[in-house]
């Protein structure tokens, strides 16, 4: 199997990797707000005291979704990692993210119900923008192969300057983040009590969280490979765009879902199919 | 081991208080006394909270609820109870509705005094409640 080692190095680092992103965001968050903030190894800690609490549930399988929500993730990351194809890497990125839906909807409360809800509506926001960046990249670069498009010569943002706009404009979604953090809001906002993760504790939370850890390095991922060749400089372009995430977490408040599928449709769709039509004249 | 006490999440209730022990509660989020330094957020699902800050003196429709949002917290987990209303019923104690005190309803392990009680010592009644936190985990895990 090539890329063995990077295999390897996401499913055991990326946990790290990913946790250490959501203690710097929490950090310059509360900068943001003139606040002094929690260490930037908090996720850690938050992680490891949910391991020490009790395992309470509403119904008694609700747990079983979140471990495959954990396996389906690690096995996504660990496709893209390997240089596979894109296709079929947001595909069972999909799957994974639906194995969380399905906990929330089996354990059964008003709030995870809508939640769940808005998860799934969250997803059908993203999913355009996440599959006109298959095709563009598939466009310019002829492959739907990670390892292919990683290494071609020229940076993918100079061909798909549309698409990264309009990929960049869904990762609010995908990380969570106001505008768009409907359906289980990271730090405190009680809108639906927790949303989604409501009714998970202990060791189901904790897995949760080391979930959203794998998903952060993946979707962070996706955008390096707009930058690459170039290791510093995309690793660099990568970290901006997280910063410029958690600058715009700081400054809006969340929408509603329908102003959030309708502006990340409007976007992806002017953007996208603007994107791949002018590709399509360039290349005749 | 110690995390407990680096990741303690609170749920907050007012019961039947006047609101100012909950205004002091919120105002230790804010940037003057930033709570969220020590790793605690005020997390609204009692299925997340180690913690439990009450306010207020109980009343009758309060004392289901205190039960129950006690019943949905997963061990370990510790009360607070913040002001002197929720220690003994304040200065409403006399009263008819009144039952006088979080501790007639649901065991408490911290007893946090003022009127309204100050951030610096709701901080301080939450760090005493870490270290019975820890104490309670290593009981429980010694079992």
């Amino acid at each position: 199997m090539k890329n063995l080692p990077l295999i390897l190095a996401y499913v055991f680092l990326a946990p790290f990797v990913g946790g250490l992103l959501a203690g710097i965001d929490r950090k310059i968050s509360a900068r943001m707000q003139s606040r002094i903030g929690p260490p930037l190894f908090q996720p850690f800690y938050d992680v490891l005291k949910l391991l020490e609490k009790e395992n309470l549930v509403a119904r008694r399988s609700q747990n079983l979704y979140i471990i495959f929500y954990l396996l389906f993730m690690v096995f996504t990351g660990g496709l893209f990692f390997a240089g596979g194809d894109i296709l079929l890497v947001i595909f069972a990125f999909t799957l994974a993210a639906i194995f969380l839906v399905l906990g929330a909807y089996k354990a059964s409360s008003p709030y995870s119900f809508i939640g769940a809800e808005r998860e799934l509506l969250q997803m059908m926001a993203y999913e355009p923008a996440v599959i006109f960046t298959a095709i563009g990249m598939y466009m310019v670069t002829k492959s739907f192969f990670v390892s292919d498009i990683a290494a071609f010569r020229t940076p993918l943002w100079q061909y798909l300057p549309g698409i990264f706009l309009s990929f960049v404009f869904i990762l609010a979604l995908k990380l969570r983040k106001s505008p768009f953090d409907l359906s289980s809001s990271h730090h405190a906002h009680q809108e639906i009590v927790r949303g989604i993760t409501t009714e998970f504790s202990g060791k189901a939370l904790a897995m949760i969280e080391l979930t959203h850890w794998y998903e952060t390095v993946l979707v962070m991922g996706i955008v390096y490979l707009f930058f690459t060749p170039g290791v510093l400089f995309a690793a660099a372009m990568t970290l901006f765009v997280y910063f410029f995430t958690i600058l715009v977490d700081n400054t809006f408040a969340r929408v509603k879902w329908q102003l959030a599928v309708n502006s990340c449709w409007i976007v992806t769709i002017v953007l996208g199919i603007a994107n791949i039509i002018v590709l399509f004249l360039l290349k005749r | 081991m110690a995390y407990l006490k680096r990741s303690p999440w609170l749920i907050h209730y007012d019961a039947s208080s006047c609101n100012g022990c909950d205004i002091e509660v919120l105002a230790c989020l804010t940037p003057v006394y930033d709570v969220e330094r020590f790793g605690i957020i005020n997390t609204g699902n009692p299925k997340h909270a180690d913690i439990f800050l009450v306010t207020g003196s109980v009343n009758e429709e309060n004392k289901e609820v205190i039960r129950n949002i006690y019943a949905q917290m997963p061990e370990p987990k510790v009360v607070v109870a913040v002001g002197i209303c929720a220690t003994s019923g304040g200065i409403f104690a006399e009263c008819y509705n009144v039952s006088g005190g979080i501790d007639k309803v649901i065991p408490v392990d911290v007893y946090v005094p003022g009127c309204a009680a100050r951030p610096e010592s709701i901080i301080d009644g939450v760090v005493k409640a870490l270290g019975i936190l820890e104490e309670k985990h290593k009981k429980g895990v010694k079992k």
